[in-house]
């Protein structure tokens, strides 16, 4: 047994991508229990608080995506127990959680990112839809990639190709969020960076390219093994792999995250890395990218996340 | 540098794909993908949730501890038996009296021509298997139930919907259907239909059609799959008159306890033709070897000692009560242009939304909103659907469902907005199913 002594996941919670939040957090106990930890798994529910009270962890991972998990509610209530946590701060994460802050501080930090516009629903209520979405179009130009400001798996999120489909398109991304990005579309190759800090700095995992069958990485793409092909490392030129990595390890702390975070980027034609998006509880199933990534660099899964586990609880 | 990058593409070793086995599988599983819609219905099993979507019995109204005072009574007095293989067709003292509650819908039937299986899903995989080959036509109304339609998929075959009304499948249709099919040279297998109080619909094909209904298939020489499930659970007056009942060669029945005792028993039946009824037990003893000997006794020992009828009334009353605030809710609440079925038994009532919404689309709004429902999609097999949403009161109770039906109303009034303010409805493309796994509430 580790002297860590015993160990909370969070698991599950409300938010759309709880199903994934489930495997993710059913994966970490798996290694954790493998790597000799003492784990509980629980759900966001009202049974958490007076459980944690009762027989408060040493640490505790998040493994919940999307929604509290990522957009530091959860955290804070941690914080509020005394739970030492993996990961970043609230106000990291609130900042990161949301797209379009999260791009205008990577952007301010001189990182490269695909321009967009994020708006609210009621904007094209109040000014008149046709009017700003040919306005958006004349701007960033075609294909468009719009997606919910908040959350991930792609639900909600779309490749527009042509003006025609952009409504369609928005109210699409509507049903999963009041306020929308819409990007201008790159490109290129998908590749998902994994950061890791084990108390020596933020460290860049090799990065994973996605590959994904139709040329969508949406969630039937993510979520059922075999409908995506992943290359880890990435089949990228080492001065496109270095940038990839530079990137990644320069929005982690542009965002000023913590112990672990995924930043996904799209690397096109000429090897330049696009800022797209960052996760501060990156999935950990077995079709996720951070597990592929650790895999890739030789480093054990169960011994990552325990180490990630006694460093916050020695942070306290 | 592009130029480098398509190199490395050409010449890259193959990248993993997580599943070894992901060429090797049945084209039949082509379909068996992660379904983001599967992910939202994971939200919906929280108790925060009103779940409007499953078709979970409300089986906490049965007397547990008088079953759980059967079960252990029937290990003592019988686990050698109950604990032992049993014969694939199924439990001779239970077949008699399957027929007994067949007879209540007027069928009358001998214990040989029954076939005990794990549910009736399980009848109708059977039925396809011996029915199906790849290509091979069934209709089925339109909606038809879910799992029936995985079923077909599953068996590669290709389903055709017969339009439905109000009341039940239009005779009509099912003629010219059946006519124009033929003509092209399809081999009709069999018409799959739930005649009453049908899933999702609601609706229960009426007694000019179902006379209407068995004529056309006697002529056109098209099988009857009559599934029945809800046949008992009807809130006026004396059950509905089985199609079974008045063509013993032209129907095979399928029934069920799942819905008038209890779905955890996995105890329906398959009422066939002799002929057919051989083919079903190998069949069976293929899939199975023979049903769990264990719930069919205690399901028999069930029927023979406790007031039965009595517990489905008081499962009838209970979704009467349901039904009745679910219909008074909507009626109350639903913006204009909405319309729904107003169903004389079951579990289920069929909304249509007011036009240019997508069910589809809206369930992650409603999920965010805390209530939960099914989407039309996930009842056709031909894309149909997205006008539609089925919502079911058999399982929150009546104030839960009002509540529900606000929340749900609220997310509609939203989405009318959002299809106001773009000129458009969303158009999602999804992959995998669109239905919830079945222990749903």
């Amino acid at each position: 047994m580790s002297d860590l002594g015993h160990v909370l996941i969070l698991a599950g919670g409300l938010s759309y991508e709880r199903e994934v939040s489930i495997r993710s957090g059913r994966r970490v106990a798996e290694v954790l229990r493998a790597a000799g930890v003492d784990v509980e798994t629980r759900d966001t529910d009202a049974t958490l608080v007076p459980a944690v009270l009762s027989d408060p962890p040493d640490a505790a991972f998040v493994t919940l995506h999307g929604g509290a998990g990522e957009d530091g509610a959860i955290r804070s209530v941690l914080e509020l127990l005394g739970v030492p946590y993996v990961g970043a701060t609230p106000d990291a994460c609130r900042v990161a959680f949301d797209k379009p802050t999260a791009k205008a501080v990577v952007r301010s930090w001189g990182l490269n990112t695909p321009d967009s516009v994020a708006l609210p629903k009621e904007t094209f209520h109040d000014l008149g839809a046709a009017a700003v979405l040919a306005r958006i179009v004349e701007r960033l130009g075609l294909p468009l990639f719009v997606k919910p400001s908040r959350g991930g798996s792609a639900l909600g999120a779309s490749i527009v190709r042509t003006a025609e489909e952009l409504p369609a398109a928005m109210v699409g991304c509507f049903a999963y969020g009041d306020t929308a990005l819409i990007e201008k579309y790159i490109k290129g190759v998908e590749v998902a960076v994994s950061v890791v800090d084990l108390g020596d700095g933020p460290v860049a995992l090799p990065p994973v390219e996605i590959v994904a069958d139709g040329g969508v990485y949406d969630y039937a793409a993510r979520y059922t093994a075999g409908h995506t092909e992943f290359f880890a490392p990435a089949r990228l030129p080492a001065e496109a792999t270095e940038a990839c990595a530079a990137m990644a390890v320069a929005a982690h702390t542009a965002l000023g995250l913590r112990d672990i975070s995924r930043t996904d980027l799209i690397v096109d034609a000429a090897g330049r890395p696009y800022f797209l998006e960052v996760n501060v509880a990156p999935g950990m199933t077995e079709t996720s990218l951070l597990p592929m990534a650790a895999g890739a660099a030789g480093r054990d899964l169960g011994t990552l996340c325990k180490g990630l586990l006694e460093m916050a609880a020695h942070r306290g | 540098m592009s130029q480098e990058l398509d190199h490395g593409r050409t010449n890259a070793p193959q990248g993993s794909r997580i599943d070894a086995y992901v060429d090797r599988y049945a084209a039949r599983a082509a379909g068996m993908v992660a379904s983001e819609i599967r992910a939202l219905f994971a939200v919906a099993s929280r108790p925060e949730v009103v779940s409007l979507a499953g078709g979970m019995p409300y089986v906490t109204a049965l007397p547990l501890d008088v079953v759980g005072e059967l079960v252990a009574e029937l290990v003592a007095k019988r686990g050698p038996v109950a604990l032992q293989y049993g014969s694939g067709q199924g439990d001779p003292a239970l077949r008699e009296q399957i027929c007994e509650v067949m007879r209540l819908e007027g069928i009358e039937a001998g214990a040989d021509d029954v076939v005990v299986t794990v549910g009736s899903q399980q009848a109708l995989d059977l039925i396809t298997r011996i029915f199906i080959d790849p290509g091979d036509v069934v209709l089925a109304e339109g909606p038809s139930y879910v799992g029936a339609l995985g079923t077909f998929s599953a068996y590669q075959a290709k389903v055709v919907h017969i339009a439905m009304d109000d009341q039940g499948l239009i005779p009509e249709s099912l003629a010219q259907t059946i006519y124009a099919l033929q003509t092209a040279g399809n081999r009709i297998k069999f018409l799959y239909t739930i005649p009453t109080f049908q899933n999702p619909a609601g609706v229960t094909l009426n007694e000019v059609r179902r006379r209407q209904v068995l004529e056309i298939c006697q002529r056109a020489g098209v099988l009857v799959v009559e599934d029945n499930p809800y046949g008992l659970l009807g809130f006026d007056g004396e059950p509905l008159r089985a199609l079974r009942a008045d063509d013993p060669e032209g129907v095979v029945y399928l029934g069920s306890f799942s819905k008038t005792l209890a779905p955890g028993f996995r105890v329906g039946w398959a009422l066939a033709p002799h002929a057919v009824r051989d083919k079903l037990i190998l069949a069976m003893e293929s899939a199975v070897l023979s049903h769990s000997s264990f719930t069919q006794l205690a399901v028999g020992h069930y029927l023979a000692t406790q007031p039965w009828r009595e517990q489905i009334k008081t499962f009838r009353e209970l979704y009467r009560e349901r039904r009745d605030a679910l219909l008074g809710a909507l009626q109350v609440l639903m913006p204009p242009g909405c319309s729904w079925t107003h169903p004389a038994g079951g579990f289920f009532v069929w909304m249509t939304l007011p036009a240019g919404l997508n069910s589809k689309a809206i369930l992650p709004r409603a999920v965010a909103e805390r209530v939960a429902f099914v989407p039309g999609t996930g009842f056709y097999s031909d894309g149909g659907g997205a006008q539609h949403m089925r919502l079911s009161y058999c399982y929150p109770e009546p104030d839960r469902i009002r509540e529900g039906v606000r929340r749900l109303a609220g997310v509609i009034d939203q989405e009318l907005q959002l299809r106001d303010t773009f000129g458009t409805g969303s158009a999602p493309g999804h992959a995998g199913v669109d239905t919830p796994g079945p222990d749903l509430a």
